[in-house]
C-alpha cells in the first residue's frame, strides 16, 4: 500500500510537470486548448468533491465561478493579483456557508432547482447592484496576465483538487461521505455530523469553483452579468462530471477532457449542425455507457485482463 | 391600482402555471426530469407561427393541431427514449441522472433542429392582442386566454386525477411506482399516458405564448426553467400546486415591478422560490416524506 | 485495484496528449494561393444567436457570396482570390469566442477576421485581434469608449458610435418638439438592465437634463421581462408625453404590443433593439408609423436599396434598418482596402484608418478609427425606417410628431 503511494505521488507529479511544460511547445492555440480543459477539468472535479459522494446534484456551480469573474473585475485595478485570488476564495467561502446552511434541508430535486434559483438570484442581484449603485453594468478588466500565467494557475488549482479529492478520499471524512451518500440516516445513527460534513465538503467546492472563475476572468477582457453568469456553465460541468463518473477521483476528469474535445471538434467543424449531433452523441452516450466512462472502461479493462477478483470489486463500487 | 396590480399579476402567473402543468405530470407521474420540456413548448410556437403566418390558421385552432401532435411527441419520446432508461434504472436517483442526461441530449437535438428549419432570429407575430376590461382593469386577451386555459387545464386535471379510476391509477403511480403493479396497475402504460399528456399540455403553452411572446430557436431553456421553478415550488407531481405556485410567482412579480422597482422582479421570484423551498422543504403541496 | 486504475488512466492521459500534440503541432501551408481564408467566430446557439442571426451572420454570408460571384478578392495586381471561410460557433460563451479566434489567428492562420456579435464579445476578442494583427471592425458594439480603446489597440475600429451620441441626438429632438409646443418637457422612460440599456440610459439622463428635460418616471427591468404593464400603466399615469424605452428585441415587440392593448398613446415613443426589425414592420403594419428608435436609413440612396434587395433575395429575410447596413459596409471597406494594399495586414489596417471608401451607406471614412457618420435617430415613415438625426446629414428625413395613435384592429 505505501509503495503504491509512493509511485502515484511520483506519477502524478510526473504528469503535472509534463502538463506545465505544455506552454513550452504547444502554440498559443494549445495553451487556449488547455486552458479551457483545464478550467471544465477543475469545475468538474471540484463539483464531484461535494456532489459526488453526498449525491447532491447542484447546479450553483455557475453562481461561484461568476462571482469569482467578478471580484476580480471589481477590485483588479485597487489589489494586487494575489491578493485579489484570495477576496474571491473568501468572498466564495462566505457565500457557500450561507448557502451551506441554508440548504442542509433539502435533498433530491429540491435541492437542485433551489442551486439553480440560487445561481439566478446572485446573477439578478448583481445586475440590479451595478445598475443602481454603480450605474455601469460592462466592467473592463485590463489584467496584464499572460494565457501562460493563467494556464499555470489552473494547472495548479487543478493539482490542488486531485490532492484535495485524494486525501478525502483517504480520510475519515471520506468514509463518513459514502456512508451518507449512501444512506443517511444510517450515517446520522453512526453518529456522523452530517451537517458539518457536507458543509465543510461543499465551501472547499466552492472556493475552488470561485478561483476558476477569477483565474479565467482576465481573458473576456470585458464582464456582465450575462458573460459571468452563464448558465451553460453549471449545466456542462454537472454533465462532464456525471458522464465520467462523479464519485470516483478520475471520474470527473475522463467525462470533461472528452467531452470538452468533443464541444471543440464539432463546433469547428460542423458549426450548423452542432446542437443535432451533440445530441445524438449525448443521447447514444447515455444508452452505450450508462454507468459513466470510468465504469465503462474499467469494465472493458477487466474484462481484457481477465481479473475477475478485481472486477468485481472495481465494477460494483 | 391594487386591483390592476392583482389581475395583471394573476393573469402573468396563468402563463407561468399553463406551462408549468405539463412538467408537474412528466416529472410528477412518469419520473423523467425532462430537461428538453421548453424545447417542445418553442416547437409548438413555431408550429402556431408557421400555421398562422403561412396559412392563416388562427392560433386558437392551431391549438387543436398542437396539443394532439404534442401528445403524439411525448407517446412516442417516451416509448423509444424513456422507457429503456426506465427499464434499467435500479432506483430513483439513477434513474434521475439518466433521463437529465438524455433530456438534455434531446435539448440540443429539438433545438438544432428548430435552428435549421426556421433559423435563429426573433419570431414574434401578434394575435388577440386586443384590450378586454376586466373590473376596470384593462388586460390583453392573449393573456386572459393565457390565464384561462390554465385554469380549465388545471381543474380538468384535477377532477381527471382526483374522480377517475384512471387518474387514481397514475396517482398511484406517482407515489409507489414499486408497488402500483400489485393492484394491477400497468405501470408503464400510466407512466406513458403522464408523459404524453405532459407533452399535449407543453405544447397547448407553446402555442398560446407565441401569441404575445418574441421567441426564438434558442429560448426553450428558459422556459424550462420558469417551469421547473413553479413545479417544485408547487410540489413535484401536484396541479393544483403548480396552478397556485405560477400565480403566486405572476402576482410577486406585478408587485414587485408596480410597487419597488421592476430591476427586482425576477431577484423576488427567485428569492419567493428559494423562501418557500426553505419553509416547505418538498413545496407548498409536497408530500412531507420524500 | 489502485494500480492498475492509475495505469489505465495514465495511458489514457498520455493517449489525449498525443493527440493533442499531434493536433496542434499541424501548420498550415499555403504558399501558392489558392485562396483567401477568411475567418470568424459567431453565436449561432445560445442567447446570443437571435441578435447575430439578424445583423451579422447574413451580411457575412451574403457578402461572401457576392464576393465570390464576382470572382473573388481583387489584389493589387488585379488578380482574384476566391474568399475561403473558416467559421466557428462561439455558442454564445467568451471563453468559447476567445478561444474561437484564438484558433483562427494561430492554428488556421486565416488571412482576416470578421468581428463576432455583441459589445462584450468584440471587446473580449480585442486584445487577440491586436495581438496577432489583425484589423477589427467592430459593428454591433455600442461603446462610448471607443476613443479609450483606440489608444489601447490602433487596429480596432468601431462602427456603431455610442450611447451619448444617440442619447444626445434624441434629447435635441425632443427639446425642438417641447419648443414648438408639440409635446410636453416630461420623458417616462425605462431601460433593460444589460449592457446596452445602461449605457444608454445613463448616458440619457445627463443629455435630457442639459435640454431642460424632466425624467418623470427612470426605470430599470431584467433582461427576460416579459409583462410591461406595471411600466406601462405607470408611465400612463405619469402624464408625460414621451416614453422612451431602450430595450431589447422581445422587450420592443411585448412593449408595443401591450402599449396597444392598454391604450397607451405617447406622443413621442422611442424603443431600442428590435425597433428596426424587418418583422416590426410587418407586425406593426400602419401601427408602426411615428415610432423612433436608433438607425435608419437614407431612403432615396440607391446603393442601400439596391443592397436591402439583394440582401433579402440571398438570405431570405430583410435586414434590419441599424446595424446590417453598416455590417455589409464594413466588409466592403475590408474588401477595398484589400484590393488596395493586398493581404499585408499592417497596410490594410492603415489603409482602413485613413482611406476613403465608398460603401452601400455612400462614402465612408473613419474618423479617429470611429465611423460617424451614422444615423443616430431614425422614425417609421410610410413602411420604411428613415433616418431623422443628425439633421444636417445629406438625405435625412423630416421628424413626424405627435405620432398618430393607435388604430385598433
Amino acid at each position: 500500500m505505501n509503495r503504491d503511494i509512493v509511485f502515484a505521488t511520483a506519477g502524478f507529479v510526473a504528469v503535472v510537470a509534463a502538463l506545465a511544460s505544455v506552454p513550452v511547445f504547444a502554440g498559443p492555440y494549445g495553451v487556449t486548448l488547455m486552458i479551457g480543459l483545464l478550467g471544465y477539468v477543475t469545475l468538474a472535479s471540484a463539483w464531484s468533491l461535494f456532489s459526488g459522494p453526498t449525491r447532491y446534484v447542484s447546479l450553483a456551480t455557475v453562481a461561484f465561478f461568476g462571482l469569482g469573474a467578478y471580484t476580480v473585475a471589481v477590485f483588479g485595478e485597487s489589489l494586487s493579483y494575489p491578493l485579489l485570488l484570495v477576496v474571491a476564495g473568501l468572498i466564495g467561502l462566505g457565500l457557500a456557508v450561507v448557502v451551506g446552511l441554508a440548504t442542509l434541508r433539502l435533498a433530491g430535486v429540491y435541492f437542485v432547482i433551489f442551486t439553480f434559483g440560487l445561481a439566478e438570484l446572485v446573477r439578478q442581484l448583481v445586475t440590479w447592484y451595478e445598475v443602481n449603485m454603480t450605474g455601469t453594468l460592462g466592467r473592463y478588466i485590463f489584467l496584464p496576465v499572460t494565457p501562460e500565467g493563467i494556464y499555470w494557475q489552473l494547472l495548479a488549482l487543478a493539482a490542488l483538487t486531485f490532492v484535495i479529492a485524494w486525501a478525502i478520499g483517504r480520510s475519515r471524512i471520506g468514509l463518513a461521505l459514502k456512508v451518507i451518500g449512501d444512506d443517511e440516516v444510517v450515517a446520522s445513527h453512526c453518529g456522523i455530523d452530517i451537517a458539518r460534513v457536507k458543509l465543510a465538503l461543499f465551501a472547499v467546492s466552492s472556493v475552488i469553483i470561485t478561483l476558476v472563475g477569477a483565474i479565467q476572468a482576465p481573458r473576456w477582457t470585458y464582464v456582465e452579468p450575462s458573460i459571468a453568469f452563464n448558465p451553460t456553465i453549471s449545466f456542462l460541468t454537472l454533465i462532464m462530471a456525471l458522464l465520467g463518473g462523479a464519485n470516483r477521483l478520475y471520474g470527473p476528469m475522463l467525462g470533461a477532457v472528452p467531452l470538452f474535445l468533443l464541444f471543440e471538434w464539432l463546433s469547428a467543424n460542423f458549426p450548423n449542425h452542432y446542437s443535432i449531433i451533440l445530441g445524438l452523441l449525448f443521447i447514444a452516450i447515455v444508452f452505450v455507457l450508462p454507468r459513466g466512462v470510468l465504469a465503462f472502461v474499467e469494465e472493458h479493462w477487466t474484462r481484457l485482463r481477465g481479473n475477475d477478483t478485481r472486477a468485481g470489486k472495481g465494477a460494483a463500487e | 391600482m391594487l386591483v390592476t396590480a392583482l389581475l395583471s399579476g394573476l393573469v402573468l402567473g396563468g402563463t407561468y402555471a399553463l406551462v408549468a402543468m405539463g412538467l408537474t405530470l412528466q416529472y410528477g407521474i412518469a419520473r423523467i426530469m425532462n430537461l428538453a420540456y421548453g424545447e417542445v413548448v418553442i416547437a409548438a410556437a413555431f408550429l402556431a407561427y408557421t400555421l398562422f403566418t403561412a396559412w392563416g390558421i388562427s392560433p386558437v385552432a392551431g391549438l387543436l393541431i398542437a396539443a394532439p401532435a404534442g401528445f403524439a411527441l411525448g407517446y412516442v419520446i417516451y416509448g423509444v427514449m424513456m422507457r429503456p432508461l426506465v427499464a434499467r434504472a435500479w432506483d430513483k436517483a439513477s434513474l434521475e441522472i439518466d433521463s437529465i442526461l438524455a433530456t438534455f441530449g434531446l435539448l440540443f437535438v429539438i433545438q438544432g433542429v428548430l435552428l435549421v428549419v426556421f433559423g435563429a432570429n426573433f419570431t414574434s407575430y401578434s394575435y388577440l392582442n386586443v384590450a378586454v376590461n376586466v373590473l376596470g382593469t384593462t388586460l390583453a386577451a392573449n393573456r386572459l386566454l393565457a390565464f384561462v386555459l390554465a385554469a380549465v387545464f388545471a381543474g380538468g386535471l384535477y377532477l381527471l386525477l382526483t374522480r377517475t379510476l384512471w387518474g387514481t391509477a397514475l396517482r398511484a403511480v406517482s407515489v409507489a411506482p414499486g408497488s402500483a403493479p400489485l393492484v394491477g396497475i400497468d405501470v408503464d402504460r400510466a407512466a406513458r399516458m403522464a408523459f404524453a399528456l405532459g407533452g399535449a399540455l407543453a405544447a397547448a403553452g407553446g402555442v398560446v405564448i407565441s401569441m404575445y411572446q418574441t421567441f426564438t430557436a434558442t429560448s426553450g431553456v428558459v422556459f424550462t426553467m420558469k417551469a421547473l421553478i413553479v413545479v417544485i415550488m408547487g410540489g413535484v407531481g401536484n396541479i393544483l400546486g403548480a396552478l397556485s405556485a405560477g400565480l403566486i410567482l405572476g402576482v410577486v412579480e406585478t408587485f414587485v415591478a408596480t410597487y419597488l422597482d421592476p430591476g427586482l422582479t425576477l431577484a423576488a421570484t427567485y428569492a419567493i422560490f428559494l423562501v418557500v423551498l426553505l419553509w416547505r422543504p418538498s413545496g407548498l403541496f409536497g408530500r412531507i416524506a420524500r | 485495484m489502485k494500480t492498475f486504475r492509475r495505469r489505465q488512466v495514465l495511458r489514457t492521459t498520455a493517449l489525449a496528449a498525443i493527440m493533442l500534440a499531434a493536433g496542434i503541432a499541424n501548420p498550415a501551408s499555403a504558399q501558392d494561393r489558392k485562396s483567401v481564408k477568411i475567418g470568424y467566430a459567431i453565436s449561432k446557439t445560445g442567447p446570443n444567436a437571435g441578435g447575430a442571426g439578424i445583423t451579422t451572420l447574413p451580411n457575412y454570408q451574403l457578402w461572401i457570396k457576392d464576393v465570390n460571384d464576382a470572382g473573388g478578392l481583387e489584389l493589387p495586381d488585379g488578380s482574384k482570390l476566391p474568399i475561403e471561410v473558416v467559421e466557428y460557433d462561439d455558442r454564445s460563451s467568451s471563453e468559447e469566442v476567445v478561444r474561437a479566434v484564438e484558433r483562427l489567428a494561430t492554428q488556421d492562420e486565416v488571412d482576416f477576421m470578421l468581428v463576432p456579435w455583441g459589445t462584450g464579445f468584440n471587446l473580449a476578442v480585442a486584445p487577440l485581434f491586436d495581438r496577432y494583427g489583425y484589423p477589427q471592425l467592430a459593428v454591433s458594439a455600442v461603446t462610448d469608449k471607443a476613443p479609450q480603446f483606440v489608444q489601447r489597440w490602433k487596429k480596432s475600429f468601431w462602427m456603431l458610435g455610442g450611447g451619448h451620441d444617440y442619447a444626445k441626438a434624441l434629447a435635441a429632438i425632443l427639446a425642438e418638439a417641447g419648443k414648438t409646443g408639440a409635446i410636453n418637457n416630461r420623458v417616462a422612460m425605462v431601460s433593460v438592465a444589460d449592457g446596452f440599456g445602461i449605457d444608454l440610459v445613463t448616458a440619457a439622463r445627463p443629455a435630457f437634463e442639459e435640454t431642460g428635460i424632466e425624467v418623470v418616471y427612470d426605470k430599470t427591468y431584467p433582461v427576460g421581462t416579459s409583462d410591461f404593464s406595471p411600466m406601462i400603466n405607470e408611465a400612463k399615469a405619469s402624464g408625460a408625453d414621451t416614453f422612451v424605452a431602450f430595450s431589447y428585441p422581445p422587450d420592443t415587440f411585448a412593449l408595443t404590443q401591450q402599449a396597444q392593448v392598454a391604450s397607451f398613446n405617447p406622443k413621442v415613443l422611442y424603443l431600442g433593439v428590435g425597433t428596426g426589425f424587418p418583422a416590426y414592420g410587418k407586425n406593426n403594419g400602419e401601427n408602426a408609423t411615428g415610432i423612433m428608435s436608433l438607425g435608419g436609413i437614407d431612403p432615396n440612396n440607391q446603393a442601400n436599396t439596391d443592397y436591402r434587395k439583394r440582401h433579402e433575395a440571398v438570405t431570405g429575410t430583410a435586414p434590419d434598418y441599424w446595424g446590417s447596413v453598416i455590417t455589409y459596409a464594413s466588409l466592403q471597406m475590408l474588401q477595398e482596402a484589400i484590393k488596395r494594399k493586398g493581404l499585408d495586414r499592417e497596410a490594410v489596417s492603415a489603409e482602413l484608418a485613413s482611406g476613403t471608401f465608398q460603401t452601400v451607406v455612400g462614402e465612408t471614412r473613419f474618423e479617429d478609427n470611429q465611423l460617424r457618420t451614422l444615423w443616430w435617430t431614425g422614425q417609421w415613415q410610410n413602411g420604411t425606417f428613415v433616418g431623422v438625426a443628425p439633421g444636417d446629414r445629406a438625405g435625412v428625413s423630416k421628424v413626424v410628431l405627435p405620432r398618430p395613435e393607435w388604430k385598433q384592429n
